[in-house]
């Protein structure tokens, strides 16, 4: 079958699977360069920012800003847990809305050859700007203001990766179900959909992304306090950079936790896939 | 009556200027329990006139006929299987869940379902693969599935393309003797495509032989080797008389008439 054509995940060598026999030496080894390069960054950093005497405001020290982070752990917990709660519920929205309408339409060529070029322009424009009118009509308090911006972000990748993996069938395999003589909707359930699901992960992937941009940038237009976006940008008015850093750590927390929840589903439900099969060497 | 009756059929594909005359004039009748062969040079509309019988296409005109009843009914009836070029598995599905596709679709019972597709899988000599996803096996032993799945629910008509194409010598004779010992217990009526001239006279009752750019059938030639063959058929002088007549029809020579 076809595989997907937006590759977006790293195609660097899969990490070793833990059910093939491997032992956790293989395992560090592994993992080992990617965390000394982690550490020697932090360590860079540290040291230029004192070495060079640059001031906080412009770039506080990694320990400036772990400080501030532990200071105000529960704080930071509860921004990413508000913060998270726009995400999830706008992403949950936007991809439903858009499996919804790609399946709706897989079945009629006209609807589906009218919506995808619109929707493929509505994707190239930067929707994000659309922020500001959300707050206004969900009010800017509401977290269901920020879940619209992040609802309509995903709407789009999400149809039109789906549409494509609905479509874009092995014309064999359709040849197969009809000298069957199945119905559409069992060749929908029995090959369309089964062919879409590496389709519909890379979407997720994508969407995981861009939900949380959606979320604090849709807060950089006005909120609560306890929204990340807002606290970002009011300690960073005040001068308290390190603040606004605690919380972008929260930020890529928030970004990593859903993107390997993402590949963790992936790896369950799609185990037959390129993308997450075991190789055994 | 025939199992496939095929009358004045011809087939073009795209419009006027960029037109492909894939098949002219094609008449033939296929008689319960033959072993037809379809041989011809590449791209003269062998898997088309597959495809026609299958009724995944329609003949552009003509008439085609399977067990009597025009072929979209037999269709809808499930009277054929299909072998592919490709082996067309899904890939979502584990190699036992594949070859049940077919019984699934026609509401077998899972315990029904598991027995038959062992059974296939255990005479295509794949026991043991039966939790394998597809990608796990090699091309042949993929084709090899493909063809446990078309066996699977007995259809009364096997339709063939290019089946043992990815397949190296040795399995293929293996996979050519096995199929024969199929065809003879089930009584299998089978149309095979395929672009070896031993294949062909080893397998079948007759050999159509096509010629391409209008693809034509040329001759007809009646493979009399005596049945139930076996590795013995292959070192007979009948049988190198026969690959040579093959031969010598394919490329257009008189002489074969003898
Ligand atoms: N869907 C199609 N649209 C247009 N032309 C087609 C289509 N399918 C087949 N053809 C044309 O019809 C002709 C016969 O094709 P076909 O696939 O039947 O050949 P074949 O005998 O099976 O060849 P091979 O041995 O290479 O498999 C070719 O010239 C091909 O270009
Ligand atoms: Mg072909």
């Amino acid at each position: 079958m076809a595989s997907p054509v937006e590759k977006t995940y790293s195609d660097r060598q899969k990490a070793p699977s833990d059910t093939t026999r491997v032992s956790w030496l293989e395992r560090v080894r592994y993992y080992l360069p990617t965390a000394l390069i982690f550490v020697a960054v932090l360590l860079l950093w540290e040291g230029l920012v004192r070495g060079l005497d640059i001031k906080q405001f412009i770039l506080p020290a990694p320990s400036a800003i772990l400080d501030a982070f532990m200071g105000s752990l529960a704080q930071m917990v509860n921004l990413g847990i508000y913060t998270g709660t726009e995400a999830l519920g706008g992403f949950i929205i936007g991809c439903a809305l858009g499996i919804g309408v790609s399946l709706a339409t897989s079945r009629w060529t006209t609807a589906r050859e009218t919506l995808l070029p619109l929707a493929i322009a509505a994707n190239s424009v930067p929707i994000i700007a659309f922020a500001p009118v959300m707050n206004n009509w969900f009010g800017v308090s509401n977290q269901f203001s920020k879940m619209a911006i992040v609802a309509v972000i995903t709407f789009f990748p999400m149809m039109i990766n789906m549409t494509r993996g609905l479509t874009l069938v092995d014309p064999s395999a359709l040849e197969l179900m009809r000298s069957y003589a199945v119905s559409e909707w069992k060749t929908l359930r029995e090959v369309r959909i089964p062919n879409s699901l590496p389709y519909m992960f890379n979407a997720f992937k994508v969407c995981s992304t861009l939900a949380l941009i959606g979320a604090v940038v849709g807060e950089f237009f006005g909120g609560t306090r306890d929204a990340l976006g807002v606290y970002i940008t009011q300690e960073a008015a005040q001068f308290r950079f390190q603040n606004s850093w605690a919380a972008i750590i929260i930020a890529c927390i928030l970004g990593i936790g859903f993107y390997l929840l993402i590949v963790a589903l992936e790896r369950l439900v799609i185990p037959w896939h390129a993308s997450v099969r075991k190789t055994e060497e | 009556m025939s199992v496939v009756s095929i009358s004045s059929v011809n087939k073009v594909f795209g419009k006027a200027p960029n037109q492909t005359i894939a098949l002219q004039d094609i008449n033939l009748a296929i008689e319960p329990g033959e072993f037809i062969s379809l041989i011809g040079p590449s791209g003269c509309g062998k898997s088309t006139l597959l495809r026609i019988i299958g009724d995944l296409i329609s003949p552009s005109n003509g008439v085609v006929l399977v067990n009597g009843k025009p072929a979209p009914q037999a269709r809808e009836n499930r009277e054929y299987g299909i072998v592919f070029q490709a082996p067309v598995l899904f890939d979502w599905r584990t190699v036992e869940k594949n070859v049940q596709l077919p019984l699934e679709i026609m509401g077998q019972t899972p315990s029904e379902r598991a027995a038959r597709a062992n059974e296939m899988l255990e005479l295509v000599e794949l026991t043991g693969f039966q939790k394998h996803y597809p990608y796990q096996l090699s091309g042949g032993m993929q084709q090899r599935v493909s063809i446990a799945r078309a066996l699977s629910f007995n259809p009364p008509l096997l339709l063939m393309d290019e089946p043992f194409g990815a397949l190296d010598e040795i399995t293929r004779e293996r996979l050519n003797a096995e199929l024969l010992a199929i065809w003879a217990r089930t009584q299998t009526t089978i149309v095979f495509v395929t672009h070896s001239i031993p294949e062909a006279v080893f397998l079948s009752t007759r050999v159509v032989v096509m010629s391409a750019r209008p693809g034509r059938i040329t001759e007809i030639i009646p493979i009399d080797l005596p049945q139930p063959r076996d590795m013995a058929t292959r070192e007979l002088p009948r049988f190198y008389a026969l690959v040579t007549q093959v031969r010598e029809a394919l490329r257009g020579g008189e002489s074969a008439k003898g």
